[in-house]
């Protein structure tokens, strides 16, 4: 069970919440809560939230995690919710060190939540949110069966990464407009006035009055483009326009809303983590220290930063990334003037003490997401210092080796996979494929070639909610292919497109 | 918050579970998974439990790093895997094939149900338990005589840098008290052995590497059942051609002799290990013998089946013949043995013809519960 702080955590937590206030970091109550590290790699494997629902992948999540810290290889240190109020754990073992370590870098992550503009429309009640959740599933469960409810839910966590990441809001009713122009659809075929009660079977007789009603059927038909335009939000689609029986939606309309609870924390990862290890390390170097802590803290802090060849740790970049931006324009390092110094020495020297780092760095985690702050910060300096490359696979040589070096081709690879969450765009193009109530998704193809067995397996996932026959056009090796399941056979045929 | 993660962990094993039976008859072929986790666990992949997506392939993808090196060098063995060591609300994307770990007991249980075997009747009953001491970690209390001098330094070590009273030009370390560490530890039961089984195997030239893989992965599973059962076995050797001697494991799977086929010589011996080792009363035996089929003389044949019959029988739980099919041999010694004690209760025969057939050999063998 998981306790609450014991006098001496609660007195540390007072004291690094003084610091984090002190530097102006400003977060909703932070609470928390003691545990071991089996309740530690249990809280993990919900994602954070021990009340979800249940589904056989959390004790998955739970198993290698278990078998992760038993063999000694990993050792979760740190968790913390976007909630309103955060929720942290700290692990019940570890040394005063770095419970102070934890809940520096937690502040850092809370702090984030609040101002950073990708969270201002995520659920801030999502612990209770999980929890009702939890609640509605299991009631399915207990109507429908466990076998009936958990295999629609596998089908459906497999399309949970076709969400349209920038929707600002979830959409949950149906257009209101829509509803309208049917009802005023329905109106009109009453046919003409009629003055005399008497005389309406002869001024709308009833043959006239069905193919009036035909007519205004088949325009509405026909006007109503299925739909009108690309939709990136496919479980959204699903949801309107499956044939789902109510549990089937309920439970669609669930993971649908973790999948955007979800999705900014994928948006900032870089940003977020590199925030939380800025503070942690500002924090504790400049306050929270205790001299015989210093080597227990440089191994914990350097192990968290460390970087293995072919690997981006998130925390590395991102610290490396705010303390430039915090020298820069500490130095007065931007604009035109600097931009277009090309004098190597100058450079070099250049600081107009402007002392405006730190009011930039606040400024900056409001408004960025990694996209933008990786486009927007990251300079040819930083990226040789930092040494960063491009990797890719080298078939001739079937190993995984280093690219490339150069500036334009690393950002550009790392803003590749930053786009769309490094997951493939894919829209709804049409409801009424060919006229057949078939499903058409459209990959939009930037390079990179889908996962051929994966996509296959998806689109019978796919199909099991849509019921009729799916498709979905993409390009494999340049040429164009749509590949189709009916709902018993896979079968491809080359596009033009 | 009580841990119900473990409902969603047992049932993520129920579905595990249900993949290996599912797969059973091929792991069941499948030499080379076996054994590759030490002596209590094995690793088995899983095809296909991660969630299929949209997404793109891995080689396809590559990515940014961080690092020395020059352009064009290898980023060595291994897939490179975005990741931070650090458990994060939302993340974890499973990316690889999925890697469980099974205990024997687990598997052999699940080859039990899968194959229907039943359990063995033992015949003797009595466990001796014993008592064996377990360390699992260290502690920062605990009796003087479990300390771990080396944390003990290391931690003192630690502090005295820390606090500036480390002199590397007079390194003495003088731990104090909150710089003691204690190995930890548990009790484990431990049974005592009570089942021995006693492996022959013909050696001669007829024998190719084919059948020699085939009885090891036999006995393997052999091997698997029988502990489950007993908790704790004794395993011997013998290998023969025209004459028997015993071996250790290594030996006996890999030794190839090019000599005649005296099957007498390693029942022979069989006999005498157990006259000497394993008395009736207090062990449960279990021979088990593979060959060709070859033999050298139908005399020989003779003598085998007197051997069998008056010192073998009547003193183990159950005698196997595992018979595996070579193109060299003639396959009559199974015919022999059938006509001669076939009908006995606890002798079990079994024809081998290639490694699919393990799967029902593992049946005839194991089917009568003895």
């Amino acid at each position: 069970m998981p306790k609450s702080l014991t006098p001496r955590l609660a007195a540390l937590n007072e004291e690094i919440l003084g610091y984090a206030r002190e530097f102006g970091l400003d977060f909703f109550e932070t609470i928390f809560e003691v545990v071991t590290y089996d309740e530690m790699n249990m809280v993990a494997s919900y994602g954070g939230f021990p009340n979800r629902y249940p589904h056989w992948r959390w004790g998955m999540e739970y198993e290698q995690l278990s078998k992760g810290y038993e063999y000694g290889l990993s050792k979760i240190y740190e968790l913390v919710i976007n909630n309103d109020p955060c929720y942290a754990y700290l692990l019940e073992s570890n040394a005063d060190v770095d419970q102070k370590l934890v809940m520096a870098h937690v502040y850092g992550h809370c702090d984030f939540f609040k101002n950073n503009f990708s969270f201002r429309h995520t659920n801030r009640r999502m612990i209770d949110e999980m929890a009702n959740h939890a609640t509605r599933v299991r009631r399915w469960i207990d109507k429908i069966g466990v076998e009936k409810v958990e295999d629609f839910i596998d089908r459906t966590l497999s399309l949970e990464n076709l969400i349209d990441q920038h929707a600002p809001h979830i959409r949950r009713n149906p257009d209101p407009r829509r509803a309208e122009d049917e009802a005023k659809a329905n109106e009109r075929v009453e046919g003409f006035k009629v003055n005399r009660e008497y005389m309406r079977g002869f001024i709308n007789p009833s043959e006239f009055l069905e193919s009036q009603r035909k007519k205004v059927e088949d325009e509405k038909q026909r006007s109503k483009k299925f739909p009108e335009r690309p939709q990136r939000d496919v479980l959204y689609f699903l949801l309107e326009n499956a044939p789902l029986e109510p549990w089937e939606a309920d439970i669609l309309s669930i993971l649908r809303d973790e999948a955007y609870y979800f999705a900014p924390q994928g948006q900032t990862k870089i940003m977020n983590e590199g925030w939380a290890s800025y503070w942690h390390s500002t924090i504790m170097t400049r306050r929270a220290l205790k001299d015989d802590e210093i080597i227990d803290y440089a191994d914990r802090h350097s192990g968290t930063m460390g970087t293995r060849p072919g690997t981006l740790n998130p925390y590395k970049l991102g610290i490396e990334l705010w303390r430039d931006i915090e020298d820069r324009w500490n130095k007065g390092r931007f604009g035109k003037e600097w931009d277009e110094c090309d004098d190597l020495r100058a450079r070099g020297s250049w600081d107009k003490k402007l002392g405006a780092g730190r009011e930039k760095i606040f400024e900056v985690r409001k408004h960025y997401n990694d996209i933008t702050f990786i486009d927007t910060f990251l300079t040819a300096e930083f990226a040789i210092e930092q040494k960063l490359f491009v990797y890719g696979f080298n078939d001739k040589r079937n190993s995984w080796e280093i690219l490339d070096r150069e500036f334009r081709k690393v950002k550009a690879k790392l803003l590749q996979g930053l786009t769309n969450f490094g997951q493939p765009i894919i829209e709804v193009v049409d409801g009424n494929f060919e006229n057949r109530s078939e499903l058409l998704l459209a990959h939009k193809h930037d390079g990179q070639d889908l996962k051929g067995d994966y996509a296959r397996e998806t689109l019978r996932n796919l199909q099991s909610l849509w019921r009729r026959p799916v498709n979905i056009v993409t390009r494999y090796d340049g040429k164009g292919v749509m590949l189709r399941y009916d709902g018993q056979n896979h079968s491809e045929k080359k596009v033009d497109l | 918050m009580s841990l119900k993660i473990h409902q969603d962990h047992s049932r993520f094993k129920a579905i595990v579970r249900g993949k290996i039976k599912a797969n059973l008859r091929k792991y069941v072929q499948k030499g080379e998974m076996l054994g590759k986790k030490g002596k209590d666990a094995i690793s088995i992949p899983i095809p296909f439990i991660d969630i299929p997506r949209f997404k793109y392939g891995h080689k396809e993808q590559g990515g940014v790093g961080q690092g020395d090196g020059e352009v064009g060098q290898s980023l060595g063995p291994g897939q490179p895997q975005p990741g931070d060591g650090h458990g994060h609300a939302g993340q974890g994307e499973g990316d690889h094939a999925l890697e469980v770990d099974v205990t024997l007991d687990e598997l052999a249980q699940i080859l039990g149900e899968e194959l229907q075997l039943p359990n063995i009747e033992r015949r003797h009953n009595e466990k001796i338990v014993t008592q064996k001491i377990k360390y699992t970690g260290i502690n920062t209390t605990g009796p003087e005589s479990l300390r771990h001098f080396k944390r003990t330094f290391k931690q003192a070590l630690k502090r005295q840098i820390a606090t500036g009273t480390y002199d590397p030009k007079k390194p003495v370390i003088i731990p104090t008290r909150e710089d003691r560490r204690y190995r930890s530890y548990k009790l484990q039961d431990l049974p005592e052995t009570n089942a021995v089984i006693i492996y022959m195997m013909d050696v001669s030239g007829s024998m190719g590497d084919e059948q020699k893989e085939i009885v090891r992965i036999e006995s393997f599973w052999l091997d698997t059942w029988l502990r489950h059962q007993y908790k704790g076995l004794e395993s011997r050797y013998i290998i023969h051609d025209a004459v028997a001697r015993e071996v250790d494991r290594e030996t006996f799977f890999h030794t190839r002799e090019s000599g005649g086929t005296m099957i007498s010589s390693a029942y022979k011996l069989c006999r005498d290990i157990i006259a000497a080792d394993y008395p009736k009363s207090a062990w449960n035996i279990y021979p088990f013998h593979f060959s060709d089929g070859d033999n050298w003389s139908a005399d020989d044949t003779r003598q085998c089946i007197e051997m069998l019959k008056n010192d073998v029988l009547p003193n183990v739980n159950q005698f196997a013949y595992g018979q595996v099919e070579s193109p060299y041999g003639s396959g009559q010694f199974i015919k022999d043995l059938r006509e001669a004690v076939g009908d006995q209760s606890n002798v079990a025969l079994s024809e081998i013809a290639d490694k699919d057939a393990i799967y029902n050999s593992i049946k005839d063998f194991l089917g009568k519960g003895r």
